[in-house]
């Protein structure tokens, strides 16, 4: 089975549904692959446990209204198999797809940094725990803490009580100062100030951070740091999340500039390479309103509708603003640097600790001596984590870009899609 | 409302429910053992660090990623 094109979009999140919609009244053959079981991305991901806002719901509608949007779920890349050309897999199958022109909404993944008992069961991300959640975790009458920096550690903490959670603590990494500087500006975005409000819970303590997760077996606790003074909870869930990383694997192996971590793009949203656009958190983390601007710029452009992109640029331009005060407020502290001992494991596919990695002059060095990087994940979990403690840029990634089964990776002999 | 098989224990689940939420509805919620002998449970919730790397039906599967369905068979160790 091989597929075509004219519009490939990676990523079903608000990015990319966006920029299915705004290019489908082009008539393109528009088909959009996502990893996830359900279209809606990670902020609205769906299950038994989740409530979608009405615009998921709308958007997620349309999408499949439209005749000429053909939505793959479930579905990886896992290799560029030529020019225009990538190699996908799903539960059941792998083929290619050709495509005339590509629009990158691959999102952001969240910064899980290394602390001391960080691989105990119980211990998930912030984000992560919201997405088990509602995935349909039970965490009813469940002792919960919540660690690290962002707004997701208040998303996270609402979605945990809403599910019968005692939230005990929220510790956000960030100053005092630096937080209530952000909430000061939240004015200029009326939607996000009656969103904080909702959000706000009287556990919130800012300059404090996780300084181990307690247990033998499974998490029993945690110690945490809460402005200077260090105090132990026991708990049954630790969910710590310290910010966003841009997902710019597969367009760097497609060979898209980088612009610091995200992908580089014009005002088009256009990347480095011809034809190949991106939207959303990939190109720099901003929250949804601005990935559903970027996703319908990109759009637009990539079926040749400049007007239409065009108008969308003031909203943009508005939306950005909020993610500069956002990205400023939540910068991270040096201390987070040296929560990992000797003996933490940093790369948890290979089960690599901080003592084998340390005095390495690069991610490369350190990868041929330790195998750190190069288990399941690729990379994908330390080498966002090394990048914050040593600096160390991760290299471009090599195909297969996930596991993949071996049928898969036989159809790269098949004749390539026209 | 699904009812599928994990380690041996047959678990009726909501219709949406993720594997890695049924790991915690039927057991320890634990996914795996790692290459030290650790057992490990679901850490990014989102498809990304294979933490939650189980056996569905013979294939290896991310658990977070993939829902329940009537008569899968789930293994979390080898």
């Amino acid at each position: 089975m091989n597929e075509f094109a004219d519009l490939l979009i990676i990523g079903a999140g608000p990015a990319g549904m966006s920029a299915a919609l705004a290019a489908a009244p082009s008539g393109a053959r528009i088909i959009v692959l996502d990893d996830n079981p359900l279209p809606g991305g990670q902020i609205w991901r769906d299950g038994p446990q989740a409530s979608l806002p009405n615009q998921a719901r709308q958007m997620r509608e349309r999408l499949h209204a439209n005749s000429n949007i053909r939505h793959h779920s479930g579905t990886r890349v896992i290799a560029c198999s030529g020019p225009k050309q990538l190699l996908v897999e799903d539960a059941d199958h792998g083929w290619q797809i050709g495509y005339d022109k590509l629009i990158l909404c691959t999102g952001a993944r969240e910064l899980l940094l290394p602390f001391p008992g960080w691989t105990l069961p119980g211990v998930t991300g912030a984000g992560g725990l919201q997405a088990l959640i509602k995935g349909g975790l039970p965490v009813q009458d469940e002792r919960v803490v919540i660690a690290g920096s962002g707004p997701l550690l208040l998303a996270s903490a609402a979605t945990a009580k809403h599910n019968g959670a005692h939230v005990l603590s929220i510790a956000e990494q960030a100053s005092s100062v630096a937080v209530t500087g952000f909430a000061l500006q939240l004015p200029r975005w009326p939607g996000k100030l009656v969103q904080s409000f909702s959000l706000f819970d009287r556990h919130y303590r800012t300059g404090s951070h996780v300084v181990a997760a307690l247990g033998n077996e499974r998490l029993e606790g945690v110690r945490l740091r809460q402005q200077g003074k260090i105090v132990e909870l026991a708990c049954d869930r630790l969910a710590c999340g310290f910010g966003l990383i841009p997902n710019t694997q597969l367009g760097q192996a497609l060979g898209c500039t980088l612009d610091g971590t995200a992908l580089a793009v014009d005002a088009w949203q256009a990347t480095s390479l011809a034809d190949h656009y991106a939207a959303g958190e990939c190109t720099g983390f901003g929250g949804s309103e601005l990935a559903l601007v970027e996703g319908a710029i990109a759009g637009h452009a990539a079926v040749g509708n400049t007007a239409a992109a065009r108008q969308l640029w003031p909203r943009r331009t508005r939306w950005q603003g909020f993610a500069k005060a956002l990205n400023n407020a939540f910068s991270l502290s040096p201390h987070l640097k040296s929560l990992a001992q000797a003996d933490t494991l940093v790369c948890r596919c290979e089960d690599v600790p901080y003592a084998a990695l340390a005095g390495h002059a690069d991610w490369r060095a350190a990868k041929l001596a330790s195998r750190c990087g190069m288990g399941a994940c690729q990379g994908r979990v330390c080498g966002g984590a090394l990048q914050y403690l040593f600096d160390w840029q991760p290299s471009a990634p090599r195909p297969p870009f996930s596991p993949a089964r071996i049928e898969t990776l036989m159809c790269l002999d098949d004749t390539p899609p026209a | 409302m699904p009812d599928l098989v994990l380690d041996g224990r047959t678990l009726r689940v909501a219709e949406g429910t993720t594997v890695a939420a049924a790991l915690a509805l039927a057991s320890d919620g634990c996914s795996r053992t790692s290459v030290s002998g650790q057992r490990r449970a679901p850490l990014c919730g989102m498809g990304i660090c294979q933490e939650c790397r189980v056996t569905i039906d013979g294939r290896r599967r991310l658990a977070c990623q993939t829902l329940c369905h009537d008569g899968m068979q789930v293994r979390t160790r080898p």
